[in-house]
Parts: structure tokens; C-alpha cells; sequence
């Protein structure tokens, strides 16, 4: 295993856990991050589900990891093609860097929803309409509060936004956005206690460990309302609020509210470059995520010889998922180049 | 009055911008647990009422929770307050103090069922 190497695509969460357990087995790793920094989508987030720890402390750790010595951390480079040259993985970005390594792992990760999609719903149109992702932005400033700059006393979340939806061409859950709709309601009732926050649900999948805890203590504690309905159509009323109509499915009425602000749970889709390298390489998979080479036991492996996968490239995740499937890629490469 | 033949129907639609939500919350200072109910239907699928009656205490419960306040005291009549309802609720929701509670809220609306 000695001098042997490992390039790295994407510097999220992932690709960042990989790269340090890769390079504390004194492998040399090259990552490849295409924006200006490490991170990846944990950069918009300031507190994590379910238990509220700080983004910031798995920034830091990253910025530490990036300190090893083992880690060449390449950003502002986009890789345009990947690809195997007899024992060896090849990484280009356009014609004018070219990164050469024993074996390649994709951890290109995963873009949130353009909402602008669901047009019915309003977001690009009325500026009352945001997502979980300008919610996250605004919270980082410390308050919540309309386009307007006022308080909001209603406040409507709405779940499977780009999810569960084949008018959007996604048939799958995205699995985060649930518990991160109460975890923003359960904010939201923090910073404004006397507001009355709606969620509206199809089905509310709370399987990971304490979710259904933070449900629980989301309708108990801070008396979130839950309504199991999907809106169907969002549109502004004279004073710029939004009104919304649902059924109430429980109850099989129709239903109509006006809301000061509307959160869109956007949901998780394939990158571009998970897309664009996974089809270079004849690993491409449903709704353009990569796909592995089975579930049980070679999930981190590929039809390819010497390219991996790890983290969101392949389909939704959470983050403590994403680190521990990283680590198994890891061991999994290990395993490999001691063999070529 | 003369029969056109035809009525004008009302609204069926539950406007939350109308809609008394605050009552519900007086029924929750009373009964904090009734904010844990996820609407499963056990309840009413153990309720013995429910077997020989319309009465239906997981919607009763919601049209509570939504400020559509009509015809629930008859409703609410027909609960024979036995707590089997109680013993099967995943979520330790006290449905029958809910029940109870209900009926005082209401009286104190001023929405009497019909006496026999």
C-alpha cells in the first residue's frame, strides 16, 4: 500500500470523513471541492436535527481534517470527466488540471430542490414564500421574519416539496426534511413563543433514533399544530401574507389560512456532477443519483474497478449516515488497493 | 317560503382565519396531553359508543381542535365516559378527561345538546 493514492470527488461531509480516515492509514488523498470551501451542504446550516448541536463544531472539525498532512484539498475545481486509465483513475476538470490516483471515490453529493419548480406554491413569485434552506439563513441572523421585516404570528411548514412527487419526476422520500420541519417549527415557537406554527404532512416519517421524541415534544412543549394535508396552491393576499388551501384530510374538509410566512420543506436530488460522472462511468442510477453495486455488504463499491461511492451521491441520507458510510468506503478502498 | 327547487348551500370550507382556535387551548391548559394526539383512531376503534352510535371521539376531538363547535354536546352525549378509549391510546393521551372537558368548554359556550 505504500505511495498509493486516492482522489477524492466533492468536499462535503463524505468526502472530507473519508479523506481523513484514508489519510490516518498514511494514504495520500487528493480532494476535490468544486465551490470555494469545504462543507458542502452543511454550510447553510446552523443547528442540526435532533438533538440541536451546532453545524459550526462539524465545520471546525472539518477545517482540523483538512490540516492533515496526507490531504491535498484542491478547491474551485470542478471535475468535467473521471475516468479508469488501466490501473489508474483519472480526474479532469475541463482541459486544464488533470489529477491522477490508485482509486477514485464519488462524493458528490446531493443539491436541495429548486422550488421555483412547484410553481403553485409561490417561491420566486411572493417573497413570503421561503425554503428550510432561506429559513436556516435567516435563523443564522438571529430572528425570523417576513419580507416585510415584521414578526410573523402564523407561521405554515410544508413537507415533501420536490419529495414523493412524480409531478416533479421524484418518487422517492428525501428522509430529512420530516424531522427538519419540526426542528424548525420547534425554533420558530423559540424565537416567537406566542405564534402558532402549522406543519402540513402526507405522512410524517419520524424512523430515525429521537425523532418521534422531538415530534412529541414539538406538539406537547411548543404546541406545533400538524395537519395532515398537502397544499395545493399558495397565493398572495392584498397585504403581501399568504393564503393557502389544503384539505384537512383527517377530517375531510376543505381548509384555507392566511400565513405571514410559508416554508417549503425542499427535498434532496441528485448533483449535477453525481449525475454527469455516475453516467461517465456507467454508474448511474434512478433519479440520477449513482448507484452502487448492491445493498448489502458492497454498497460502497461499483461495477467499476477502483471507483467507490460514498454519502448522498448514492440517495438521501442524514449526516451521522453519510459519515458512517464515508468511513465504510474508506475500508473498503483499503481493502482494494492492497490488492492492485 | 316558496321552493325554488333549488338552496343555496354553505360553505363547507374550515377557514383557520375565522376558525375559534383559542378554545382548544383552554382545553389543553386542562388536559396538556390532548396536544399529543396524532389523530390514530384507536380510540374510537375500541369505543364501545362507537360500536352501537355515530359517535366518533377521534373526530369529535379534531372538530374540537378546529373551532367547528356544531352538534359536538349531542355528540358528546353518547360517550358513556367508560376509559377503555384510555387504555389503548399510544400516545397516554387522558381521552376521557378530554371528553369531559370538552362538555365544559362547550356549556360555558353555550352550546347545550338537546335535552330528553
Amino acid at each position: 500500500m505504500e505511495n498509493k493514492s486516492v482522489v477524492i470527488i466533492g468536499g462535503g461531509p463524505a468526502g472530507i470523513e473519508a479523506a481523513n480516515s484514508l489519510a490516518n492509514q498514511g494514504l495520500k488523498v487528493t480532494l476535490i471541492e468544486k465551490s470555494d470551501e469545504a462543507g458542502g451542504n452543511i454550510r447553510n446550516w446552523v443547528k442540526l436535527f435532533p438533538d440541536f448541536s451546532n453545524a459550526e463544531d462539524v465545520r471546525a472539525n472539518f477545517r482540523n481534517i483538512l490540516k492533515n498532512e496526507n490531504i491535498e484539498f484542491i478547491s474551485n475545481t470542478e471535475i468535467s470527466s473521471l475516468y479508469r486509465d488501466g490501473n489508474h483513475w483519472i480526474a479532469k476538470n475541463g482541459s486544464d488540471k488533470t489529477f491522477k490516483a490508485d482509486a477514485a471515490l464519488l462524493t458528490t453529493g446531493f443539491e436541495v430542490f429548486d422550488a421555483k419548480r412547484k410553481e403553485e406554491l409561490g417561491y420566486g413569485i411572493y417573497d413570503n414564500v421561503i425554503t428550510s434552506v432561506d429559513f436556516e439563513q435567516m435563523y443564522k441572523s438571529g430572528k425570523i421574519t417576513t419580507a416585510e421585516g415584521k414578526v410573523p404570528e402564523r407561521i405554515a411548514f410544508l413537507n415533501c416539496v420536490g419529495s414523493r412527487d412524480e409531478k416533479v419526476g421524484n418518487h422517492y422520500c428525501s428522509r430529512v426534511c420530516c424531522i427538519n420541519a419540526v426542528k424548525q417549527a420547534i425554533e420558530f415557537k423559540e424565537l416567537v413563543p406566542n405564534a402558532k406554527a402549522f406543519c402540513f404532512y402526507m405522512d410524517m416519517r419520524m424512523a430515525g433514533q429521537f425523532y418521534e421524541e422531538l415530534y412529541r415534544k414539538s406538539q406537547e412543549k411548543y404546541g406545533v399544530t400538524y395537519i395532515r394535508g398537502r397544499i395545493s396552491e399558495a397565493a398572495a393576499t392584498m397585504d403581501n401574507r399568504i393564503q393557502i388551501k389544503a384539505e384537512d384530510t383527517l377530517s375531510a374538509l376543505p381548509m384555507k389560512m392566511t400565513v405571514d410566512l410559508l416554508v417549503l420543506m425542499v427535498g434532496i436530488e441528485s448533483s449535477s456532477s453525481t449525475t454527469e460522472l455516475s453516467r461517465q462511468n456507467d454508474v448511474l442510477g434512478l433519479y440520477g443519483f449513482s448507484k452502487s453495486k448492491g445493498l448489502y455488504g458492497n454498497d460502497n463499491l461499483t461495477n467499476q474497478h477502483g471507483l467507490f461511492l460514498a454519502g448522498t451521491c448514492k440517495r438521501p441520507l442524514t449526516l451521522p449516515e453519510t459519515f458512517a458510510d464515508a468511513r465504510s468506503a474508506a475500508i473498503e478502498i483499503v481493502k482494494y488497493l492492497k490488492t492492485i | 317560503m316558496k321552493n325554488w327547487g333549488f338552496k343555496i348551500s354553505q360553505p363547507r370550507i374550515l377557514d383557520f382565519d375565522t376558525a375559534d382556535l383559542e378554545s382548544y387551548s383552554r382545553l389543553v391548559e386542562k388536559v396538556p396531553s390532548a396536544h399529543r394526539c396524532l389523530m390514530c383512531g384507536a380510540c374510537t376503534a375500541t369505543c364501545s359508543a362507537n360500536v352501537h352510535t355515530e359517535f366518533n371521539f377521534r373526530n369529535t376531538h379534531l372538530m374540537f381542535r378546529r373551532g367547528q363547535f356544531d352538534g359536538l354536546a349531542d355528540e358528546l352525549d353518547k360517550c358513556m365516559l367508560c376509559g377503555k378509549c384510555k387504555l389503548v391510546c399510544p400516545r397516554g393521551v387522558n381521552t376521557r378527561a378530554i371528553i369531559y372537558n370538552m362538555r365544559i368548554v362547550l356549556s360555558d359556550m353555550n352550546y347545550k345538546s338537546i335535552e330528553l
